[in-house]
């Protein structure tokens, strides 16, 4: 539709499109797979990175956050599998079947393959190669035309292919693990999960980074069919000079269940886009998420909830803590397609400025073609309330403290959502962390 | 052990207290009383350190500790309590954390170290146990949910595991049905102690038939106007505040 060609090619573009080139002949998949991330490439060629001068990026300067292209990270020696082993002691207790890239790569000895029955996992890699390969990298979830998307599609060299079979509850969750060691690269990964009817699995996805100034996409694509239930828990403490880009899309069947967590800890500049799809009749999605971020860093959450069924009921919940200089995103979008009666949706987005110079901009939205639905959006941006921490310190609870377990009590909302009670901890135990380290 | 002198404080350059003068000695219990307005809950809040009150003249000491050069965790630390005429709710800060969270900052403040887990939940389970608080209750967030006797009950547990020496009770016994009075008296009663004392703010004579005041005091526009012993209350039942009222407007 928009056929603007633009001569002038930002430093990062360019270095894509010669490390595209480059990398190209040795990215795994059959010919279709190839034509494929070509077309994908050609899309993103023809676009660019988005500015703000693009509306769905106009708060988050896709351009300006992203200088230059990292190379695609190596296969990782000794010393970075040492770190990532490290970096993976907090998911010591969580028992799951567990995949681990390191720099995007597969590591066997840091992986758990052990399957519950009724699940398969393959590598994206082995899939890629066989004639579905395709099928994993367009298979009708993924919003067409998304930027990061896109490249994610040209580029990725692995993930996880993951199937529940019909009527299996998996005794085991699934736990994609997602570690960047090294000073600075570029990384992309993908999970492509289908629950078949009536089935239900526990996904848990993790982005961990130390340091160095990373690029990291991740898509992940859920396929829920009817009568299923999936879970997803996704934890991203990517280093905090890293760009981290992220898309999870879901598509739901009929009365079919998703309950989704993202934690947004690390990170330079993150943008979370998450879309759902609702395709089938009297499904639910419950869609929640928390963020705290200092300094200068950029976090976004991107969100379309497109109802087109009937009786399908969505709730969007997120909630973000910021200090120091940091600046929140939350862009939502509640869509009730024609037909799509007695919908059911509501979307809030919170933000807490715990400093004068912190920003949050909420750009909550509804469209609506029917008549009978009931939905309703909110955001609110406020500092802590000084009776309630004149309540703490008032039982002698000095005032970082006091200000400590209101924020815990702030995104704890969301967090307590969180179904499995080692992963609640695990981020429980993170948004303490980054709550000490303020004080 | 508390002291205060001639203590004038203003809201919004509105000056509430005009000149207020209270001796409260270890041991004792005084009850404060006065109409709607005088000044009463103020008080109560510029001892403990709240912000939106400031200070304009006079003192205020506990145990010859300057109450105003201090924050107001400091003050809870050096031994003062308020109870809350409208405890807070904070969702998702859970009773059992936000005791513990007080019980050890105060303990750290007096350069204790934290109270062993085990041993802080025995503690607060056998107080809360008199005071009829169940352990759901201490699950779930602070107050929320907790009907009017319940949060004046935790009060009453925070105050009783903080153990302070200077308790402030400000308006206890409002929105308090006659069961959750007693309770809450009974409460109070078991933590009076020689060398602990309370100044309890009421409007009403009758939460003074549970917790007998040595002292009672008649507040008016800012100041107060009356001291006497406890039949005081009763003659102010009996009458009313309609002389105090002419008497400091005058």
């Amino acid at each position: 539709m928009n056929a603007e060609v633009r001569s002038i090619r930002t430093a990062a573009e360019t270095a894509l499109s010669e490390i595209f080139a480059s990398a190209f002949a040795g990215l795994p998949g059959d010919a279709a797979v190839a034509e494929r991330r070509r077309t994908a490439f050609d899309a993103f060629k023809t676009a660019g990175l988005p500015s703000r001068r693009v509306e769905d990026w106009k708060y988050t300067d896709l351009r300006a956050l992203m200088r230059d292209a990292k190379p695609v990270a190596g296969a990782p020696d000794g010393v970075m599998i040492a770190a990532a082993r490290g970096a993976l002691a907090p998911y010591a207790a969580i028992d799951a079947t567990r995949v681990t890239f390191v720099n995007g790569r597969f590591v066997e000895e840091l992986s758990d393959l052990a399957t519950a029955e009724g699940v398969s996992v393959t590598l994206l890699k082995d899939t890629l190669a066989t004639g579905a390969g395709v099928e994993a990298l367009s298979d009708g979830v993924s919003p067409v035309g998304n930027v990061a998307v896109a490249l994610n599609t040209a580029f990725v060299a692995d993930g996880v292919v993951v199937s529940v079979a019909p009527g299996v509850t998996a005794s085991r969750p699934l736990h994609v693990a997602n570690i960047q060691a090294g000073s600075e690269h570029a990384a992309y990964g993908r999970v492509v999960a289908r629950v078949g009817e009536g089935g239900n699995v526990l996904l848990i996805e993790s982005h961990i980074g130390d340091a160095g100034a990373h690029q990291t996409n991740s898509v992940v694509t859920l396929d829920v069919a009817d009568g299923a239930r999936a879970e997803l828990v996704k934890i991203q403490d990517e280093s905090l000079d890293t760009l981290h880009l992220a898309t999870l899309a879901v598509r739901l069947g009929a009365k079919a269940e998703l309950k989704t967590f993202a934690l947004a800890a690390g990170a330079r500049a993150a943008r979370q886009q998450i879309y759902v799809s609702f395709t089938g009749d009297a499904s639910t999605a419950e869609i929640r998420g928390a963020g705290f971020a200092g300094a200068s860093r950029h976090l976004d959450t991107t969100l379309v909830v497109e109802h087109d069924a009937v009786g399908c009921a969505s709730r969007e919940h997120f909630k973000t803590a910021l200090d120091g200089e940091a600046r929140s995103v939350f862009q939502g979008k509640i869509v009730v397609k024609p037909g799509a009666q007695k919908t059911d949706g509501k979307m809030m987005a919170q933000a807490l400025l715990l400093s004068e110079a912190a920003e949050a901009d909420a750009k909550p939205e509804l469209e609506i073609f029917a008549d009978d639905v009931v939905c309703g959006h909110g955001a609110t941006v406020g500092a802590l309330d000084d009776e309630l921490l004149f309540y703490l310190k008032s039982r002698g609870i000095p005032q970082k403290e006091a200000e400590a377990l209101m924020v815990q009590a702030f995104v704890g909302e969301v967090i307590e959502t969180i179904e499995h009670e080692g992963l609640r901890e695990l981020v429980t135990h993170r948004a303490l962390a980054w709550l000490t380290a303020r004080t | 052990m508390l002291s205060i002198k001639n203590l004038h404080a203003s809201i919004e350059d509105k000056p509430i207290l005009r000149g207020l003068d209270l001796e409260v000695k270890p041991g004792e219990v005084h009850a404060i009383m006065g109409p709607n307005g005088s000044g009463k809950s103020t008080l109560s809040y510029v001892l403990a350190g709240k912000d939106d009150y400031e200070v304009t003249e006079g003192s205020a000491t506990l145990d010859g500790q300057d109450l105003f050069a201090l924050a107001a965790d400091e003050r809870a630390a050096a031994g003062l309590f308020l109870a809350f005429q409208y405890p807070l709710e904070i969702p998702g800060v859970a009773t059992m954390t936000f005791l513990k969270a007080a019980v050890n900052a105060q303990r750290r403040a007096r350069g204790e170290g934290d109270l062993p887990t085990p041993q802080f939940m025995k503690l607060v389970r056998e107080k809360a146990d008199g005071l009829g608080i169940s352990s759901d209750m201490l699950k779930r967030g602070l107050n929320v949910g907790f009907s009017g006797g319940e949060k004046k009950r935790n009060e009453i547990l925070q105050m009783a595991l903080l153990e302070p020496k200077l308790c402030v009770l400000d308006e206890t016994d409002s929105g308090l049905d006659i069961d959750a009075l007693k309770v809450v008296s009974e409460g109070v009663n078991a933590l009076r102690a020689k060398d602990r004392a309370f100044v309890v703010i009421t409007h009403y004579q009758r939460l003074l038939d549970h917790i007998a005041p040595d002292v009672v005091h008649v507040m008016a526009k800012g100041r107060i106007v009356r001291t006497g012993g406890p039949e005081l209350a009763h003659e102010l039942e009996a009458r009313g505040y309609a002389d105090y009222v002419g008497e400091a407007a005058a």
